[in-house]
């Protein structure tokens, strides 16, 4: 089933709690004005932000019940550059990239709501790009790990939960950056092509002659960045 | 249906979105096997969840038998056993009670009630049915897997669920039963998406959230809390997973397994039970809620009342969702915690009684001068009622941390869940099947068969668990092979234990009379026409029943009012459909 806009809600929407109450006891729709696939992208980011809340408190409660010293993350993750030594610095270089990717997504969607095919299009492969430099950052880090003898199941440096946690929650967190990134290049193909100005329906293009896929898309991909941000906070930081 | 120009009603808002017709099937395939149509998905997901179920019937009888008749089985071992519990609880919990309410009723009543044409993504909603196909498809390879399923116990509480000592610990049980909530939970999450949007977002014109029949109200509820609470369980399944596979230990302390040293250390087992927990509470409601839902629609059509306090209880079905968030630890009351916790959790478990018990008035009092039809559903749903009430008032006990410490790992919980989360959820389930056969097949159920079907299994099912809760209370503790003589237990159980398996076998050879039924009528059954129980709310009024592919025909149906108009003083019938502009009839207000 598809929807399509029809002519927009004659009156102004009553702002505040009031417009709230109004919307919640109106019929068709709680939220007005917001497609289904928003709508079905926030439920679901909703739901993720659960996961990841458990993978935190998951770890947070193995760090604090293990018995062995928790390793120090300023050295574990510090890259000797130069003859000096860095801490956190490839970390700082890929919380950089991916805070930066979110800016370039938000000038996408900024493009996107003008209706401006290529500069959409090419933002979105920047965003993709500097998605894809996380992640190669990423596996270096984890390359980098292994070879100094960090495996989940135990490491050098201290208590085995620490290996056990970074692997899985940069894990998930990585799978959900990739995830993102081929989500990325297929809208912006999509985008480039311009198959969101013609009313037709393809794959993942409802057919509304509209750019809304970029939107939820930047939805999605923020989610991911802000999801970092409690990662580098409680994982790297702490 | 309304005689004014559809698009032009000036009782109405305007049309927000555009009808559109979801996409047609093109073939014998994309029709009956990979259909995009709700309603199909609703048989397929029901069908597979009662495929399992039986297997789960099974299991419980075989369990009944080791119990009731110790020594006579060979074929029973004690692994065996456990593996018996174990598959049992998982798969009633969560392969049929879930997915029968949610993908069941919630793909087939969700787009008809609320007058839309299908969910709103079609195509994952298939996806969604196909990934618990293959999550059911799973489970049951553990079944022929080498050294069986896991028999870790339901709630698979490490570290004994993934040590060689428990069945399936050592070998690929554990694995497949993990690997098998993960995807279900992924299959979950796509259906419920499309539940939770459908109802916000895709209602049709006139059809106010406080016009929704309280069926919607209950799975919509259950399906956001299960989006929040299986996030929960799909991280204790990863985690465990990744204990067993790679030698983590999130959940595993040190160890000394058959005097030998393992490899593990450091872990938290309880951390695995907070998450378990905070999944497995909130999912008593997501089985609760909508079984509170489809209740109050049985009684008030059947009772032809409307619903007393309708929106009362919908805050009660939200508040209970709610509460049911910070309920958790009571299940780890014994699991060793700090008293402050547990006169926390022993709080909010007493205060989610109230939103409860507001409810199980309301039903009363929907019944207190009502023209009670007692009609199959009417049964069933009475049924539910002193069976719900009496599992409740056990859970009151059971909430105390005190009254909990001794009576905690009793058959007296086990009687006190099978009570409140098993015969009565079931019981509203097969009240719903006698109410909706009739949409769904266009034929009604046979009526001797049911009525032999409702007493032997409301009557059976109370000689199963009363005097269960009697042999908890002398002290008989629950998962044990055999309990033998021991010398603290004065009273012996063994006779109450062989009349409860009689009983069991019997209520479960019932349920073949009931699935007999389900085939024979839909052959032979009297034609029921449209609406046969005169009932007000939108599923009933499509053009054709059985409702056809895009559920509505040309024009979607216009609500003008809520959907308990039933016995209205004046009116000409007593029931006034949700379609009828008519006079204007007393509605619930905003919110």
């Amino acid at each position: 089933m598809q929807e399509a806009p029809l002519k927009p809600p004659s009156n102004p929407p009553t702002p505040g709690l009031q417009g709230f109450v109004e919307d919640w006891s109106s019929d068709q729709r709680a939220f007005k004005k917001v497609s289904w696939g928003k709508a079905m992208m926030w439920i679901f980011l909703l739901s993720d932000t659960f996961v990841f809340g458990c993978f935190l408190v998951a770890y947070m409660i193995a760090r604090s019940s293990t018995v062995t010293e928790w390793p120090n993350a300023s050295e574990v993750f510090a890259l000797h550059i130069g003859g000096v030594e860095l801490p956190l610095i490839l970390i700082a270089i890929m919380t950089f990239v991916l805070i930066t990717s979110s800016g370039t997504m938000a000038m996408a969607v900024n493009c996107a709501y003008s209706r401006a095919r290529k500069p959409t299009a090419l933002l979105m492969l920047l965003t993709a790009a500097l998605g894809a430099g996380f992640v190669g950052m990423q596996v270096f880090e984890w390359s980098k790990l292994i070879h100094e003898g960090v495996r989940p199941w135990g490491n050098p440096f201290g208590a085995e939960q620490f290996g056990a946690s970074f692997f899985m929650i940069t894990g998930f967190h990585g799978t959900h950056v990739s995830i993102g990134v081929i989500f990325l290049l297929i809208v912006a193909r999509k985008v480039w092509k311009g198959e969101f100005d013609r009313d037709e329906r393809t794959w993942m293009c409802s057919g509304k002659g509209d750019y809304e896929a970029v939107e939820i898309m930047g939805l999605y991909w923020h989610f991911v960045d802000l999801v970092w941000v409690f990662i580098f906070a409680f994982f790297y930081l702490w | 249906m309304a005689d004014l120009p559809h698009d032009t009603d000036p009782q109405l808002p305007p049309a927000e979105v555009a009808d559109v017709m979801p996409p047609h099937a093109h073939s014998w395939w994309s029709h009956y096997v990979f259909s995009q149509d709700a309603k199909y998905i609703a048989i397929q997901y029901s069908g597979t969840a009662i495929a399992i179920g039986l297997v789960g019937l099974v299991l419980s009888w075989l369990m009944r038998l080791q119990l009731g008749f110790p020594g006579i089985f060979d074929f029973i071992t004690p692994d065996a056993y456990y593996q018996f519990i174990t598959m049992h609880g998982m798969i009633m919990v969560v392969y049929l009670l879930t997915a029968v309410f949610l993908g069941g009723f919630g793909n087939y009543l969700i787009p008809l009630m609320v007058g839309a044409r299908d969910m709103v993504f079609p195509f994952v909603n298939m996806l969604s049915f196909w990934i618990y196909l293959l999550a059911v498809l799973v489970l049951v390879a553990s079944f022929f897997a080498p050294g069986g399923p896991t028999g870790a116990g339901w709630t698979l509480y490490p570290p004994q669920a993934i040590l060689s000592g428990t069945p399936g610990g050592a070998q690929s049980g554990i694995i497949l039963m993990l690997v098998s909530l993960i995807l279900f939970i992924i299959g979950f999450t796509m259906g419920g998406l499309n539940y939770v949007v459908t109802v916000l977002q895709a209602r049709t014109r006139g059809m106010t959230m406080m016009r929704l029949p309280l069926t919607v109200w209950g799975i919509f509820t259950a399906t956001v809390m299960a989006l929040l609470a299986f996030p929960a369980l799909l991280v204790a399944a990863i985690m465990m997973l990744f204990d067993r596979l790679l030698g983590t230990s999130f959940f595993m302390p040190a160890l000394v397994e058959l005097g030998e040293t393992l490899s593990y250390g450091g872990g938290s087992p309880i951390a695995f039970q907070h998450l378990f927990w905070f999944f497995g509470h909130p999912e008593v409601y997501i089985v609760a809620l909508p079984a509170f839902g489809i209740v109050s629609d049985l009684l008030a059509v059947h009772a032809r009342k409307n619903v007393f306090g309708y929106r009362m209880m919908v805050w009660a079905i939200v508040g209970i969702g709610a509460l049911s968030f910070i309920v958790w630890a009571h299940h780890m009351y014994v699991s060793g915690m700090h008293p402050y916790f547990g006169f926390f959790f022993a709080t909010t478990t007493l205060i989610i009684a109230v939103p409860t018990a507001i409810k199980v008035y309301n039903w009363v009092l929907t019944l207190w001068k009502g023209d009670i039809h007692l009609t199959l559903p009417m049964l069933f749903a009475l049924g539910f009622i002193v069976t719900f009430v009496n599992g409740g008032l056990t859970g009151l006990f059971l909430g105390n941390v005190v009254v909990d410490v001794p009576l905690s790992d009793t058959m007296f919980v086990v009687a006190h869940f099978h009570m409140v989360m098993g015969v009565a959820p079931i019981m509203v389930i097969l009240g719903a099947i006698y109410h909706w056969y009739p949409l769904m097949t266009g034929r009604m159920l046979n009526q001797a068969m049911g009525h032999f079907h409702f007493w032997i299994t409301f009557i059976g099912a109370y000689a199963i668990f009363f005097p269960m809760h009697y042999v908890g209370l002398v002290g008989v503790p629950r998962r044990y092979y055999e309990i033998g003589e021991p010398a603290f237990m004065t009273t012996p159980v063994e006779g109450l234990n062989a009349f409860i398996t009689v009983a069991a076998l019997t209520v479960g050879a019932a349920q073949m009379v009931f699935l007999f039924n389900l085939y024979w009528s839909s052959r032979h059954g009297r034609v029921a026409g449209s609406n046969p129980w005169k009932a007000t709310t939108l599923e009933w009024l499509t053009p054709v029943v059985p409702p056809e592919h895009g559920n509505w025909g040309d024009d979607l149906p216009l609500v003008y009012r809520w959907a308990y108009d039933y016995s209205l003083p004046g009116a000409p019938e007593d029931y006034i459909v949700q379609t009828d502009p008519g006079p204007k009839a007393p509605t619930a207000g905003p919110l």
